[in-house]
């Protein structure tokens, strides 16, 4: 009995020496212990992110068997060249972008305004009832808000019947390009009005002061010392509204008219009418090549820095 | 708000919009694992089946002829039993040898299955069964009875500019067939003799006729419950449809009524068939003797809005509702199905020794193009 404890003692014994020695190892080396800190994430996102997006891009410069489907491993440009020739594609393609870049300047001329008066104007409690009316949305289903949207907008819906009451000549958007732009920028416009908010909120009172103390009108302060300073959290959330909305392809489905494709739904179609993983795959090389450009601009412009 | 909890709040958001739906696990023994039209495989029909046979069914739904036909090739192919395959997705299964060939004479039913729906030319190829027909429904022209006036008696209705920015057709490639179908009678010098078959001059006029008519489109519907929508509102007052449509509409007291117009229609024939590859082939044919009894027939008959194809289905139809054998014309004499131009795959083959039709790659590329 009494050796049985010996042992055990010994066991713990051991043990509490060789985690002070794990413990000194990781001291004396700080790189190895940022290893063993930041491999897990690193592998994960190599694996799962990078890795299917090289998969993608991959496959793009591949071909698909039109009768069996069968992937043709044979290295081509023809999916480009198509996309390239074709101007159905190149339609669908200035329309996603120009309807992303429509919905972030929308969006950020609404949440700053409303962001300024949550971080500057309004008291602790209305500031926290208004954060509960933004983010209040975002717990409904996407989808039970693009359907009631679709109740509003269309013929005999609540806006025409608001407009029919004011005497108003009906307004016929539903299922429309302007359909989608106002659905989007309703949709995405928390992810505007947080990182605005949060911007705004960092810059010292004192700043505000000083320009005023230096005989700065509010206009002048707001031009020259908050809009530069709360330019950050715009295109931070400019990052949001952009990406969200070139990448969406169930509102144009659901809101969008006779010529409202969007590149998602393209490749969706692709992929999942005609099996042509390829030709989608190439498609979505236009978006990441899009949005690649735009982070490169945000960075300039200090926009992950405010996030 | 910190900025930490707002990137808390993104990444939650961001896994909820990109959480998938899960997967059908394939388990193997006396299993069928179907890949089927929504609403296609009901508990009420299902349940009974796997009481009497013994066999499980796990059920996929797929939402498109595409995906039907994705999924029957994914993973080899020998991931599904059975496929409830359109017209639109037969031919391919059977050229890409994805399914097997049936002996009919197994089914007790066949024999009471209607003339047209024997040997359908979706499902049958010189002579040989890929399948077993299950239920039919034509493509109708539904229109508002208010606004609509006269009645329409012509596909014409909707290439016309008459009811511009209200006209709905189906977002679905096949769609081509039905204004080619409208030129096969309207331009007898296009020489289109089958709306499935189009070289490719009858192929670009049809286009043509597409393209003029897009100004007209208020939508390209993608799903049955979106033309519902678009007709309940008045966004839409005249489509393309089908009966399920119609049915739901007038049950919602719309003012709407359908028709097959004069030049005929296409139409849709859903065809159960087998996989090359299935180890379950004993539970197959329990199933294919099972769906096509005039009980079970005339239930997903009543329940889906489409037509059986075994004639001894309409006193089942009427018991379950009253007047639907009818109202699906399921005792419609041949006559009737003579104008019903059923969906089948465009192939390169043109059925007359020639091959140079545009085949359904072609069909889909124009289709997406059309959309722009």
């Amino acid at each position: 009995m009494a050796a049985g404890l010996d042992a055990a003692e010994g066991v713990k014994r051991d043990r509490h020496r060789a985690r002070r020695r794990l413990g000194g190892a990781l001291w004396r080396r700080p790189w190895l212990k940022g290893l063993s800190l930041l491999s897990p994430p690193v592998l994960a996102f190599t694996l799962v992110y990078v890795a299917a997006l090289v998969a993608l891009f991959i496959s793009a410069f591949w071909t698909v068997n039109p009768f069996t489907s069968q992937l043709i491993h044979h290295w081509t440009f023809d999916n480009f060249r198509t996309l390239w020739n074709e101007p159905a594609y190149r339609t669908v393609a200035i329309r996603t972008v120009t309807i992303a870049a429509a919905v972030t300047v929308t969006d950020a001329l609404i949440a700053f305004p409303f962001a300024y008066y949550m971080a500057r104007v309004a008291s602790r409690r209305t500031r926290g009832f208004l954060f509960v009316l933004v983010l209040l949305p975002l717990w409904a289903s996407y989808l039970a808000r693009v359907y009631a949207w679709r109740l509003i907008l269309n013929s005999d819906g609540l806006l025409n019947w608001s407009l029919h009451k004011l005497g108003l000549p009906p307004a016929n958007i539903a299922y429309s390009n302007t359909a989608m732009w106002i659905v989007f920028s309703y949709i995405w416009l928390p992810f505007m009005i947080l990182p605005v908010y949060a911007a705004l909120e960092r810059i010292p009172h004192s700043y505000i002061e000083a320009s005023r103390d230096l005989g700065a009108k509010g206009g002048r302060t707001l031009r020259t010392v908050i809009l530069p300073l709360a330019l950050p959290g715009v295109v931070a959330g400019s990052i949001f509204t952009f990406s969200l909305t070139l990448g969406d392809y169930i509102t144009p489905v659901l809101i969008g008219g006779a010529s409202s494709q969007f590149i998602g739904n393209v490749v969706y179609d692709s992929v999942n009418q005609s099996s042509n993983l390829p030709f989608g795959a190439a498609f979505a090389v236009v978006p990441v090549v899009v949005m690649g450009a735009y982070l490169m601009i945000a960075r300039r412009l200090g926009a992950f820095e405010a996030l | 708000m910190t900025t930490r909890s707002m990137w808390a709040l993104v990444v939650l958001l961001a896994v909820g919009l990109a959480f998938p739906a899960a997967g059908v696990s394939a388990q193997r023994g006396g299993t069928l694992n179907m890949i089927a039209w929504e609403g296609y495989l009901q508990p009420q029909w299902v349940k009974p089946f796997q009481k009497n046979t013994g066999c499980t069914i796990h059920q996929k739904y797929a939402g498109s002829s595409d995906e039907m036909v994705t999924l029957m090739r994914s993973g080899g192919g020998d991931q599904y039993d059975m496929v409830s395959a359109s017209g639109d997705a037969s031919l391919r299964l059977i050229y890409g040898k994805d399914v097997q060939t049936i002996d009919p004479t197994k089914i007790p039913d066949y024999k009471n299955f209607g003339p047209a729906f024997k040997s359908p030319p979706n499902n049958t190829i010189g002579g040989k069964h890929y399948g077993l027909s299950l239920q039919w429904g034509p493509n109708t022209l539904l229109y508002n009875t208010k606004v609509v006036k006269p009645a329409p008696t012509s596909w014409a209705s909707i290439y016309s500019p008459q009811y511009k920015g209200k006209v709905t057709v189906p977002d679905n490639p096949i769609q081509i067939a039905d204004a080619a179908l409208y030129l096969m009678k309207t331009q007898p010098s296009l020489g289109i003799k089958d709306p499935y078959e189009l070289n490719s001059a009858q192929f670009t006029a049809t286009l043509n006729l597409l393209k003029k008519q897009k100004p007209l489109i208020k939508k390209y519907w993608a799903l049955a419950s979106d033309e519902i929508d678009l007709f309940k509102n008045g966004d839409a007052v005249i489509g393309a449809s089908w009966p399920y449509q119609t049915n739901t509409l007038i049950a919602a007291k719309a003012p709407v009524k359908d028709l097959v117009p004069k030049e005929g229609a296409t139409g849709w024939l859903d065809t159960w068939m087998v996989s090359a590859h299935t180890k379950n082939l004993d539970c197959a044919y329990k199933w294919l003797s099972w769906i096509s009894t005039p009980k079970v027939q005339a239930e997903q008959a009543v329940y889906f809005g489409e037509t059986p194809v075994n004639s001894k289905a309409c006193p089942f139809m009427n018991k379950l509702a009253k007047g639907s054998c009818a109202t699906y014309h399921a005792n419609a004499p041949l006559k009737y199905f003579k104008q019903i131009h059923f969906w089948k795959t465009p192939i390169a083959d043109c059925g007359n020794g020639q091959k140079n039709c545009m085949d359904y790659t072609k069909w889909q590329q124009a289709w997406t193009q059309l959309k722009g």
